[in-house]
This record gives structure tokens, sequence and C-alpha cells, in this order.
């Protein structure tokens, strides 16, 4: 008995889990802690709020300025008005006045700085989710063909908070470095000697800091890595819930995410027990300048070299001053953990959109209804065409069937008819126009496309078959779902056309799903229809339904139809017979027998559909058709 | 509040970590209370000497000098050697309350980190046990967002705003104390803004917490307009309709935006009026203190540490506006956490539940019905499958059919009847050892993003390779694997290669045989995978169900027409039963159904035979 992994059955041994904890996920967290391109496109989807964001940024500097100045006034007090001799009760109103009056403007600064800042911050964060959720709209299908849903929607949420909250540390930032400055500034302007001692104690905490970080980095970067490892297991879970319970897995996943979770909790523990050191080092270092204070300022006081009133801002300063340098070392997590969120989201939002209108591209109100393919070669990766030098024509109103084995490019030539791709050589030819001389908003109201699997949104039946279609009105809608017979089965449901749809349509069966993606294409209604036909075998009611569903699509327009029921190949006024992206037989289903080829050899071995014959028997097929032909 | 009081008890657990949390804060309190006090008598002692003495106002502070004094002796200045005391006990003061700071926020914040994955590990398990009826009712996304940002609004809560509640109430409570007890009228002005900042905070505390309840809904809300967005991105450029999906996605993220900015405006407005209304207390001491000096009537010392309590008190002010925040949020989120932790799940283990005990594994329905909600499934079906026979089961869709594989693991419980295996009803033996035994092929195919070997081995992930590849192979998926360029070690799923639905009906085969179950149910599982495949399928499992009973439900006839028993299900009831042939001879639905599925082809057979004849 080998096991890849293991011998036997023990619970010491993991057991076969899915989630990868691969060292990409250390990359994806890890980013340099400034990428000056990052910060320069991330600048230009400030500058929109420019004006406001100077106003916050000026509210910061009032507010931090207002925030300095009352320990000033406050030692005013003591040398002014309340020293020996001096005592001076309407000196003391003037500056209780000034108290007053810095007060009001650090209210008001305060108030604007909180709100534009988060405001903006909370703004940013929309555009920049547009623009990267518009850009995924237009980018290549090759594109999103090879990623992943889930690490997009995570950079659609994750990362794009992550740049929020830059900003928002970002123009506190500035405020807090004016504040450190401007303490370092009054300290040393009341008394440098005494400025200078009580600032002695800045570089040890530089010092501290430096050594610290790295390690306290490390220990973040583990819990949040191990924070993500949990999240993603915990979604695999909700998604797969159905095989896990169907197969009683419950146990071994719970073990295997405690094992994860109890890692992050770990993980956790430790990061804080490196965020809470800082705080002893900190008072610590705050008491020796204090100490400092008071016996230096003190026998200063006594020597009379200054006043009892410094020495009291003095103290009131050394305790406001770390917070800034805490708040900017903070500021550095943030800065890093937004400069790799950044490039990720940049990396998104340039993927070239190679798939663009012309600038004189037409936008054909009405057209006939004809395709044609003239020498067309196409192929998703280099040197390996998927079609080749394909020729064809579709006539206005005619069905045209397209069968082959799986991978002869059937599914390649649909998507080109909408130019989901554009191809290498050749044109295609929608309506007369080449498909890169109109603009993709009119391939899409000319041409409808019924997917393989029928996709719904979340949102009710009327709303799923309506669609895009905003003026249909709901006769269109009714009279859509009547034709394709799908009215009888809505109207037994509990709201009728009301009723909502759970996750991609989960209370309905694949073939009323199906139904509903042939009434969508109806109201849509567009000259030609391309209709990937579903391969799984459903109920013969609803293949009865879906078959005159398919009749009634089909009526008065150009039909273009990946068939895999004989049922809908027979009834195609034309088949194309593909294999290797190359037409190998034209004809209808009569001439084709008659032909004696690949078609007529793949339909005698009364395959339901031609995608899931045997790799063998098409190779005996083919091999049968190059006898012949040599 | 029941949400506070749930979260509180969670974290009485910690006991010791509470004691040791609760400690530090008394110790913190005391150092930071100790601070204005020494930093005041530093100021006096500064002022200099008064015809030779000291004028220490804070009596404490002057006897611990003098005791200090008394014991190392008196310096040539009374005042500097009262300054270096100070200095000193200001130092240690410091050192203490950074020392009892690091306990409490360590304290804290492992609290809430335990009861962050307490919370996360009753999530997961409580998802685990809820019945197929819950997952289905309600959107992924929903629940994933659940399970992470809620967890982690509800762990902030208690990291930052449970123990500094604590902490913030003793501070502020024993300088109350401290301040009222040294001067009563200076003592209530510099505390006059306590209340307005209480009752900022009750207020905001209310707005907040419903409108982070509205936008985590929005949340969820715009989650699942991307999320299908993406997921549907093809109907998406099909129907040209990406500026219909723009207006959608606008509209949702413009839903989350105002009230996020209804939360930004909340929190400024209520930032900066605590800020303002603690500034204007301390302008007032600040006067009226004052003019008590002037007045003689209160020392420059006395005043100074009146103002260093409150420049103390101004950073834990700030924090309240934070604390609301997470008070707010933590009601929020924790009240959806709980919404799910609360749900009882209809299908569970009965408290004497005794494991299955498989004798000869004969499945029996005795007069089952079901129903969803208020629609009838199921209406009085009875059917035995013995071990070694097949049962067929055949029907228009919304017929039951499902429903009837669905009750069998207990994945939905019958409201009337009873189901039994070996003469055991399924609801006194345990989940576990049911589901083991019985092995339900489903229609879709769930691929988790793994090796081909880890999604076929998933319902037994210590099964060794050669049973794997066996599965495999008996599924006719072998060849298909091999062929991969990594073999078993393949990734499939999302980031993976991806498999027809065909293929994956095979894997999804694959997975359930490798369990070997006592009981085989093909849920419709055949659909996208081709008939002579499928024979070949069936021909190589005649080992595995010989000794086994299985039950067949499908759309086409060719899958079970050899079944021992076939039962043709209408509306919830069996209306036809019998072999094939005692079907076709009855001439009713069955008989109608084959000659609609099989004659067709049949005859087309025959026509293409002819042709090949001619």
């Amino acid at each position: 008995m080998t096991n890849r992994r293991t011998h036997g059955r023990s619970h010491e041994i993991p057991p076969k889990a899915s989630i990868k904890l691969g060292p990409t996920l250390e990359e994806e967290v890890f980013g340099e802690a400034f990428n000056g391109q990052v910060v320069g496109r991330f600048i230009s989807y400030i500058s929109a709020y420019k004006k406001l964001l100077w106003v916050a940024i000026a509210a910061v500097l009032v507010f931090t300025i207002s925030s300095i100045a009352i320990p000033l006034i406050v030692r005013n007090v003591y040398d002014d008005a309340l020293k020996d001799g001096v005592e001076d009760k309407a000196k003391l109103g003037t500056m209780v006045i000034i108290f007053l009056v810095a007060i009001g403007f650090n209210f008001v600064a305060n108030y604007l700085q909180e709100l534009i800042v988060g405001r903006v911050a909370e703004r940013i964060l929309v555009d920049m989710r547009r623009a990267m959720y518009a850009h995924l709209q237009r980018v290549s299908l090759s594109f999103m063909d090879k990623t992943e849903i889930g690490k997009l929607m995570s950079r659609l949420q994750g990362d794009v908070a992550a740049l929020q909250e830059f900003l928002q540390t970002a123009v506190f930032a500035i405020g807090d470095f004016v504040l450190l400055i401007g303490i370092i500034g009054a300290m040393i302007w009341l008394d440098w000697r005494l400025g200078l001692m009580t600032l002695a104690v800045l570089p040890i905490l530089f010092i501290i800091r430096i050594i610290w970080l790295p390690y306290a980095r490390k220990s973040f970067l583990r819990a949040r890595v191990t924070s993500s490892i949990v999240s993603g297991s915990l979604a695999e879970n909700i998604n797969g819930i159905r095989a896990v319970q169907g197969l009683s897995r419950e146990y071994v996943n719970y073990d295997l995410f405690d094992i994860r979770a109890t890692d992050n909790l770990n993980a956790a523990n430790r990061a804080s027990k490196f965020g809470v050191m800082m705080l002893p080092i900190v008072d610590t270092l705050t008491g020796a300048a204090m100490a400092i204070i008071v016996i230096v300022g003190g026998f200063f006081v006594l020597g009379g070299t200054i006043e009892v009133g410094v020495m009291v801002a003095f103290v009131l300063f050394v305790q406001r001053f770390f917070d800034p340098i805490r708040a900017l070392t903070m500021h550095y997590n943030v800065l890093q953990r937004a400069m790799a969120s950044g490039e990720r989201i940049f990396e998104v939002i340039d993927v070239p959109v190679d798939i663009q209108d012309k600038p004189d591209a037409l936008d054909p109100e009405e057209i006939d209804g004809s395709i044609s393919f003239e020498n067309v070669t196409f192929g998703y990766m280099p040197n390996q065409p998927i079609l080749k030098n394909i020729n064809f024509e579709v006539k206005p109103g005619e069905t045209v069937a397209l069968v082959g084995p799986t991978g002869s490019g059937k599914t390649s030539t649909t998507a080109l008819v909408h130019r989901f791709y554009d191809i290498w050589e050749g044109s295609v030819k929608v309506g007369g126009h080449d498909v890169r001389d109109v603009t993709q908003d009119s391939l899409g109201r000319h041409v409808s496309m019924v997917l393989q699997e029928p996709f719904l949104f979340s949102g009710t039946i009327f709303e799923n078959i309506i669609y895009n279609k905003e003026d249909a009105t709901r006769e269109d809608v009714v009279a859509a779902a009547q034709a394709v017979g799908a009215h009888e089965f809505i109207m037994k449901l509990h709201d009728g056309y009301e009723t909502p749809l759970e996750q991609r349509g989960g209370n309905l069966s694949l073939g009323q799903r199906q139904l509903l993606s042939f009434a969508r294409a109806i109201v849509a209604d567009a000259k030609i229809l391309v209709l990937d036909e579903a391969t799984a075998s459903i109920d013969s009611y609803t293949e009865m339904l879906i078959q005159q569903a398919l009749a009634r699509l089909m009526e008065g327009r150009t039909g273009m139809v990946i068939a895999h029921r004989l049922a809908t190949i027979r009834g195609a006024d034309r088949i194309i017979v593909l294999q290797d992206g190359e037409i190998i037989e034209q004809g209808n289903h009569d001439v084709l027998m008659e032909l004696g080829g690949l078609y007529s050899r793949l339909y005698s071995m009364n395959y339901a559909s031609f995608d899931d014959i045997p790799d063998e028997l098409i190779v005996q097929a083919t091999q049968a058709d190059d006898g012949m032909a040599t | 509040m029941g949400v506070f009081m749930r979260i509180s008890r969670m974290s009485l657990k910690y006991r010791w970590r509470l004691i040791f949390g609760m400690i530090a804060i008394f110790m913190a309190s005391v150092f930071q209370l100790a601070l204005p006090i020494l930093i005041g008598s530093a100021v006096d002692a500064a002022s200099g000497l008064d015809g030779g003495n000291l004028k220490i106002a804070n009596e404490m502070v002057a006897s611990s000098i003098d005791a200090t004094t008394d014991r190392f002796g008196e310096g040539n200045n009374p005042a500097k050697t009262a300054l270096i005391i100070i200095a000193v006990f200001l130092f240690i003061a410091s050192v203490g309350r950074g020392l009892s700071a690091m306990i409490q926020n360590y304290m804290g914040e492992s609290i809430g980190q335990n009861i962050g994955y307490e919370l996360r590990m009753l999530y997961y398990e409580k998802l685990q046990r809820l019945s197929f009826s819950y997952h289905a009712g309600i959107h992924t996304g929903d629940l994933i967002t659940r399970g992470i940002v809620d967890v982690e609004g509800v762990r902030m809560f208690v990291q930052t705003a449970l123990l500094r509640t604590v902490f913030l109430v003793v501070l502020i409570g024993s300088g109350m104390y401290l301040m009222l007890s040294e001067d009563l009228v200076l003592g209530l002005i510099s505390l006059s803004f306590v209340p307005f900042v209480a009752w900022r905070a009750t207020a905001a505390r209310l707005k907040l917490r419903t409108n982070w309840y509205a936008l985590q809904e929005r949340l969820s809300g715009l989650t699942k307009v991307m999320d299908e967005n993406l997921g549907g991105i093809r109907v998406v450029r099909a129907f040209a309709s990406q500026d219909h999906e723009m207006k959608k996605f606008d509209e949702a993220s413009n839903k989350t935006l105002s009230l996020a900015n209804v939360q930004v405006g909340i929190r400024a407005k209520n930032i900066s009026l605590m800020g303002v209304a603690f500034m204007l207390s301390m302008a007032a001491v600040l006067w009226v203190g004052g003019l008590q000096v002037i007045d003689g009537e209160l020392s420059p010392g006395e005043l100074t540490q009146f103002l260093a309590f409150m420049s103390i008190l101004l950073q834990p002010v700030r924090q309240i506006g934070m604390m609301i925040n997470g008070y707010a949020r933590g009601s929020a989120t924790g009240g959806r956490l709980f919404a799910v932790l609360d749900i009882d799940p209809n299908i569970q283990d009965k408290p004497d539940a005794k494991p299955l005990e498989i004798t000869s594994g004969t499945l029996e329905f005795h007069n089952v019905s079901f129903s969803y909600e208020d629609e009838h499934a199921l209406n009085g079906v009875s059917f035995k499958a013995e071990p070694g026979h097949t049962i067929g089961m055949v029907g228009p869709p919304g017929s039951g059919k499902s429903t009837i594989a669905h009750l069998v693991p207990r994945f939905y419980d019958p409201i009337e009847g009873h189901i039994t295996i070996d003469g055991q009803d399924i609801r006194d033996v345990t989940l576990d050892s049911l589901r083991k035994a019985v092995g339900v092929v489903e229609q879709d195919t769930f691929l988790f993003t793994a090796s081909v070997e880890h999604n076929i081995a998933y319902g037994d992930p210590w099964a060794p390779d050669d049973r794997v590849e066996q599965a495999s192979k008996y599924a006719q998926l072998g060849d298909y694997i091999e062929r991969l360029p990594g073999g078993y070690n393949t990734m499939v799923g999302e980031r993976g290669v991806s498999l027809s639905g065909g293929q994956r009906q095979r894997l999804s085969i694959a997975r359930s045989i490798l369990l070997k179950p006592q009981l085989i149910v093909f849920d419709d599982s055949t659909a996208a995978i081709d008939a002579a495949t499928e024979q070949r399928i069936r021909a190589a499992l005649t080992n595995l169900t010989k000794d086994r009973a299985t039950i067949i439900i499908s759309h086409r006839l060719s899958s079970l027409m050899h079944a021992d028993e076939i039962l043709f299900i209408e509306a919830g009831k069996i209306v036809e039963r019998g072999t094939h042939e005692e079907l076709l001879a009855l001439g009713g639905h069955y008989n109608d159904l084959y000659e609609l599925q099989i004659r067709p082809s049949e005859q087309s057979r025959n026509s293409q035979n002819e042709g090949s004849d001619s």
C-alpha cells in the first residue's frame, strides 16, 4: 500500500487537506514601505478631492497648532498672572479668553479634519473599487478565465480598504509630524537647555524601536497571514458545505480548521505581546523625561533661571510628546500594507483592455442577421491556433449547428461572433460589418447568447428575465416566458414572477433555469442568437419543453447552435462539423450521412452528445477518416 | 444588551486573565493618579521655600518626602532634595503605569483573541451542522462575511472596549474622589465634562449601532453584486450589459457610501464635541483655580495637579469615541453572529443516539411524508431496498425524487412516517454513522481548490493511493487523470484545470465509492455523463454493489431500466411500481415516458442502420 503522503490511517498524520498553505501568501502581504509608483497613482485618485484635502490638511495643522498652544497659554497663566507679585485677575481673564479662542479653533479644526478625512477616504474607497470593477467589465475574457474570483474579490474589498486606511492615517500622520516638530520647537524655545536634556530620551526610543520593529513586523505579518488562511478555510467550507456534510467530512474539517484557528490565535497573541511591549518602554522614557524636568527644571526655577510656568508647560508637553512618535511608527505598518495593496489593485487596473471600440466604430440600428467567417485563424496562446482558416457563412434566418468533438473549436467560434476575443487573421462579419468596426454595445444588442450553464442573478424571476432590457414591459416578459413554456411553472411558484431566486437560482431545477435563460434571450430580442446547448440530460418533459422553446427562440432569427442533442442537430438547416479547428464537413443531416465521414461515424455510435464520446472512439473515428482520405 | 451580556459572560471563562487585568487596571489607575499629584508637588517644591519650610500642599507627598529624608538624611537644600525625591517617585510611577498598562492591554487582547477563536470555532461547527434547508436559503457570501468580519468586530470589542471601560470607570471614579476631596468646587468644575461626554457617548452608541448594522447588511449586498457579476461575467458580456451592471454596482456602492458618511459624521461630531467639552472644563479650572491662586486660597502646585490630572484624562476621553464605535460595532456584529449561533439545527443526534449497526443493509421507507415549508413534497412513500438490489426512481421534475435521496442521510427529516436501516429508525442513530453508511452522489459537484487526489479522497483523507486510483478507474476517470499534466496531483477547482460537467460527475462518483458506503444513492448524478460511459461505470461497480442496496434516480430510462424495482413518482406519490417489463405492460406513465424517450432513439438507430445498409 503506497500513499503519496502517508502510510496508514492516523490522526497524527495530516489528512489530505485542501487549502494550500503556500509561501505565496507571505509574498502577498509583504510589501516595500514605499513605492513611488503606487503613491503616484494613488495621488491621481486623490486629486479629484484636492481642494477638500487641502482644507483637511489645514484643519489638521490648525488642530495641531492649537493643541500645542494650550500648554503655552497655561505657562503664560502661571508666569504672567499667577506669579508672586504679578497676581493679576485681568490678565488671567485675558488668558482664559485666549484659551477659549484656542479651544474654539481646536474644536472646529477637529470636527473638520475628522469629517473631511473620513468622508474623502470613504469616497476614494468607492472610487477605487469602482475603477477596478469597471475595468473588470472591460478586460478580455482570457484574463477572467484564468483568474480566481475569490482573489479579485479580496482585491475589491480588502486591498481597497487598506488604501483607505492609508489615506486616513497619511493625513493624520502629517498632523502627528507637525505636532512632534511643534512640541520640540516649543520646548527648545521655552528653554533650550532643559529642552535638549528632555529630548535626550528620544534617541533611546528610536534605537529601541529600530531593534523592535523587524521582530514586531514579522509577528504582525504572521498574524495576518494566519488570519487569511483561516478566512480562506472558512469560505471553502461554506461553499462546499453539501459535499462536506454528504461525505461526513465535518470532523476532519473541524480539526483542520482548529489547527489553523489555533495557529492564528497563537500568532495573534504573540503579535500583541510585541505590541504591548512598547507601553512600559515608552512610559519609562516618559518617566525619565519627567524626572529630568523636575530635577533640572526644578533647580533652574529655584535658581531663578526659568519661571515655574515653563516647568509646568514642559510637563504637559512631555505627556503628549510620545503619542506622535508611537503613531508614526504605527503608520509605518499601515504604509507598508497599503503599498502591497496598491500594487495589487493597480495590477488589476493595468490589465490591458485588448478589445476596444475603434474611435470611429459604427453603431448600426438594424442589421440583416448574416454571419460570415472569412479565413479566420485564432488561438488563445501564441503559436497554438484553435481555429485554422475557417470559412463559412450563415444567411439571415438560417440555423446552423456546430458539431464536433471536445476541443474542436466550437465554443471559440461562437465566442468570436460576439468579439469576446480578437482573431489573428481573417475577418468575422456580423450583418455585413466586421465585428471590429462596430461598437461592442451594438454587438450585444444584435447578438444574443445563451450559455451552456444558465447563470442567474439574485433578484426576482422578473428581474432575471428582463435583465438589462430596461425598456421591456411586463407583457414582454410574460410573453417571453410563455413562448419558452416557462410561464406555467413560474405561476406555480409562490410569488409568481416576483419570486426571489436563491443564489444562482438554486430553488429551480436545471431545466427551469435553462428556460429562464431562453426567456431572457427572447426579451433581449436580437437578430442573431448564439446558443451553447446544455450537455446534461434533463427529464424528458422539460427536454420536450426546451426543444419547443428552442424552435420558438429561433423563429425569425439567425441561429448558431453548438448542438449536442440529436434532435437539435437534425433540426438545423445546416451542420458544420469541426475537428481540430478546421471545418471538415458541411451540409444537412442527410447530406452528411450520405457522405459517410466523421459525422456519420460519430452519429452511428449513437452517443447522445458528441462531447462525451471517449477519446479512443474519437481517435478511431478520425483515423478511419484519414484512412479514407489516403 | 443581551449581546453584551453574552460576550461578557464568555470572557468570564478567562478568570485569571480577567483578575490579572483588573489588578493591572487598579494599579494603572493608582500610578496614573499619582502622577498629577507628584507633578503638582514638584511645582510646589520648585516654587521654593517659604520661610525655610517646604510648602508642599499634598500631605501624602509631603509626609513621604519627610520619611525619606529621615532615613537618608536631608541635603543642604530641602527644596532640591524634595525635587530629587519627587523625580524618583515620578519615574517609579511612570514605570509602574507602563507595566500595568502593558499587562492590562495584553490581558484584554488575549481575552479578545481567545473569544474570537472560540466564536470562530462555534460558528464553524454550527455551520457544519445546519441543515441543507438553512444553507439553501442564505447567500454564501453573507455567511462568509459573518464568519470573518463579524467575528473580528466582536473580538475588537472585547479587546478595546471591555477592559478599557472598566479602566476608564476606575480612573475617572477614583480621580473624581481624589479631586473632590481635594477641592470640592474645582473638582466639580474639572469633572463637569463627564456627564456631557457620557450623554454624547450613549446617544452616539445607539445611532452608530443601527448604522453599523445597516452598513454590514449593505456590505453583504455589495459583495453579492460583485461576486455574481464576476461569476457570471460571460452573461454580462453576452448581453453587453456592462452599463446595467455598473448601475447595479453604483446603487449598492452608493448605499454603503451614504451609510459610511453618516457614520463619519456622527463620529466627527462626537469626537470634537467631547474634546471641546473637556477643554472647556479645563478653561474653567484655569480661570476659577487661577483666581483662587491669586486670592491665595490654592497653591500653584495644586492647580497644576488639577491641570495635569486633566491632561492625563485627555487621551482616555479621546478613546471614548473609539470605544463607543467598538460598542456599536460589537453589538451589531455580535447580534448577527449570535443569530446564526442560536439557530437550533433541526437535524441533530438524539441525546441517546447510538451508532448505526449494519446487519444486512436494508433500507425501508415506511409511509414517509415530507414538505418544504408549506409545499408538499412527499406523500406516504413506502418502499424497501434490499442488499444486492437496485431501486430505480423516475418522474417529472419536482415530483420528490431528490427529496427521497436527501431523506436517507437525514439532510432533512420526514414530517410523517419513518425510515429504517436494518430496522433502526435513522433518527435514533448518530448522524455520523448514518452518513458514513449512506453515500449520496449529487448532481452538482463542488470541487475544492486542491489536487484531483485530494478531491477524490475528500471523504476519507487517509485513503491510500491505490484505493483512490481504483475509485477513479471505477468511475471511468482514471485514464483522464493519468493524462493530466500532473496526474493525480493536478490542481482542479477555481484556479486549476477545469473539468467538464461529465468529468465532475464522474469525480463525484469516485468520491462516493471510495468510501464504500453500505447504501448508494445516485441522485441524477449521471445526467452529464454519456449513456455508454454510464454503462461502463455501472459494470465496474457490480462487484461493489452486489451486496449493497442501490438507489438510482434518473431521467434517463436506460440508467434504471434494469433495476429490480422501478418506482414512478409523481407529485410526491409513488404512482406506479414494478420491473421494467411490468411497468411497460401496465401501459401507464412509465410506458408513456418510454415511448417518448427510448423509441425515438431506437428509431433513429434503426433508420441509421437502414441508411448504412443501403
